[in-house]
């Protein structure tokens, strides 16, 4: 097996338009690859896809050498969606009890998680009352119960602070180190940076996949941002 | 399927409504307050009174559950949980069955308290056991559940969720025998009639109230209820769809 998740030339309809023009790559296992791309690029239906709750037009997409969708995968992966998909009448506890008696998972993960995703002053709170950061950590939290071997991740980070956004992308990397495959979607370059490779996706095709370095030296500049303009713009020439 | 995630989605749903105490308020003392007139409207005609009361108490689960089933399924499915949970190790079963553990937990309660209110308080009377017609009404509510399910999959807002009460319900009311014996119905109402889950449930609990013992008319009565549940639900449970477009 050469990559966690392999997608081999995935075409998905949405409304009738195609939103992903047979795409193909591969993400590596134990790494945090990141999916970079404009808003509309088709990072969530990409996402959508490894996860398996998406209907696909054409390709194949493996994930832990099963088919995406498979009833095994199930357990194996956690999936955090952008909108956070929580109960917003339960409490932070609640919600994660609920999931984590779905996936087997005792109160102890509950409450390390709670504390893993800096909730521990809400974990009694009901959910709506909440910031929307703070609903996206609860979100986050759902996803990693079941320490997972494969976490999807679609803009885990969005409208959370610096410091915090730090904080969580130090925790991909030591899950990562764990062994885990993480594969995270951002349309914040600078995000770009903390990934081990870049999956650059733009208008439903892929751009480039490279490392930060690697993207650097093909473009020749040293912000990210300026690579992915150099390289569109190479694209159109 | 498993017998935790049934349960965790049963207890999970029970959480949420108790967030919402105003709601099981209203469930439990509308249907008091609506006998009660019911009792008042017919103060001088006692026999009225006994001949509506015992069915509109058997019958108000089903509108209850079938209107709160139908709203938190479509938040559910326009949240996102939805697809969260299926892409878990969550048979659709357990979600349903979930589901129906925990609307008929709150149909107990209401038909416990109306039948309190209508037996104990207004002089209701019926010919068999008031325990029988809380459990024609707790399985009327999970009827209703059962179809609150199914056909919140055609509705994309709350507002036309709302809008399958008039649609869907009302008719069914008014059809049921309820307000004009189905003998005494045209022909082709009479037709419609047969084809509608209300008229069961209205008739089971009709034959109740008013005989001693309950005969092979009340238990197919019975097993259409209990049939048509069951339909609803495998109709529902295809409306779950672990993929989407």
């Amino acid at each position: 097996m050469t990559g966690a998740v392999e997608i081999r030339g995935l075409r998905v309809v949405r409304g009738g338009q195609e939103v992903l023009h047979g795409v193909s790559l591969d993400v590596e296992p134990g790494r945090v690859t990141g999916l970079l791309g404009p808003s509309g690029s088709g990072k969530t239906t990409l996402i959508r896809s490894v996860v398996g709750v998406q209907i696909v037009a054409a390709g194949d997409v493996t994930v832990l050498g099963l088919p995406a969708g498979s009833r095994e995968l199930r357990a194996r992966i956690g999936y955090m969606t952008q909108e956070p998909a929580v109960y917003r009448d339960l409490t932070v506890r609640e919600n994660l009890a609920y999931f984590g008696r779905i996936l087997g998972v005792g109160a102890g993960r509950v409450d390390e998680l709670v504390e893993r995703v800096g909730l521990v002053d809400e974990r009694d709170r009901v959910v709506g009352t909440l910031s929307g950061g703070q609903r996206a950590r609860v979100s986050l939290a759902t996803g990693l119960l079941n320490g997972p071997d494969l976490l999807v991740l679609d803009e885990p980070t969005v409208g959370l602070d610096p410091v915090l956004r730090r904080d969580l992308w130090d925790f991909f990397h030591e899950l990562a180190g764990a062994g885990t495959t993480l594969l995270v979607s951002s349309h914040v370059m600078d995000e770009a940076a903390r990934c081990d490779r870049l999956v650059l996706l733009r208008e439903g095709a892929v751009l480039a996949i490279a490392t930060p370095g690697e993207l650097r030296e093909l473009t020749g500049v040293d912000e990210l941002d300026a690579a992915f303009l150099r390289l569109v713009e190479g694209g159109e020439q | 399927m498993t017998r935790r995630a049934t349960a965790a989605t049963g207890l999970r749903v029970l959480q949420q409504l108790r967030r919402d105490p105003r709601t099981i308020a209203l469930i439990v003392v509308v249907p008091c307050v609506l006998v009660f007139l019911v009792d008042q409207l017919f103060a001088d005609r006692e026999q009225v009174f006994q001949q509506v009361g015992v069915p509109l108490l058997g019958l108000f689960p089903l509108v209850s559950m079938f209107l709160v089933t139908s709203i938190t399924m479509l938040r559910e499915r326009t949240s996102g949980t939805l697809e969260r949970l299926l892409a878990l190790p969550l048979a659709k079963l357990d979600l349903l069955l979930g589901y129906a553990i925990a609307f008929a937990a709150l149909a107990t309660l209401q038909g416990v308290v109306v039948s309190f209110v209508g037996f104990g308080l207004l002089g209701l009377e019926a010919e068999s056991p008031t325990a029988v017609i809380v459990l024609l009404a707790v399985a009327n509510a999970v009827l209703g559940m059962a179809l609150g399910l199914f056909l919140s999959a055609f509705a994309r807002t709350e507002f036309q969720a709302v809008q399958f009460m008039p649609a869907f319900i009302l008719p069914q009311i008014l059809l049921c025998g309820l307000l004009v014996p189905r003998e005494e119905m045209a022909e082709w109402l009479q037709w419609v009639s047969a084809l509608m889950p209300f008229t069961y449930a209205y008739d089971a609990l009709e034959r109740a109230a008013t005989g001693a013992t309950l005969g092979v008319r009340f238990w197919a009565d019975v097993a259409v209820v209990v049939g048509v549940t069951v339909l609803a639900l495998v109709l529902g449970a295809g409306t779950l769809r672990r993929r989407t477009p």
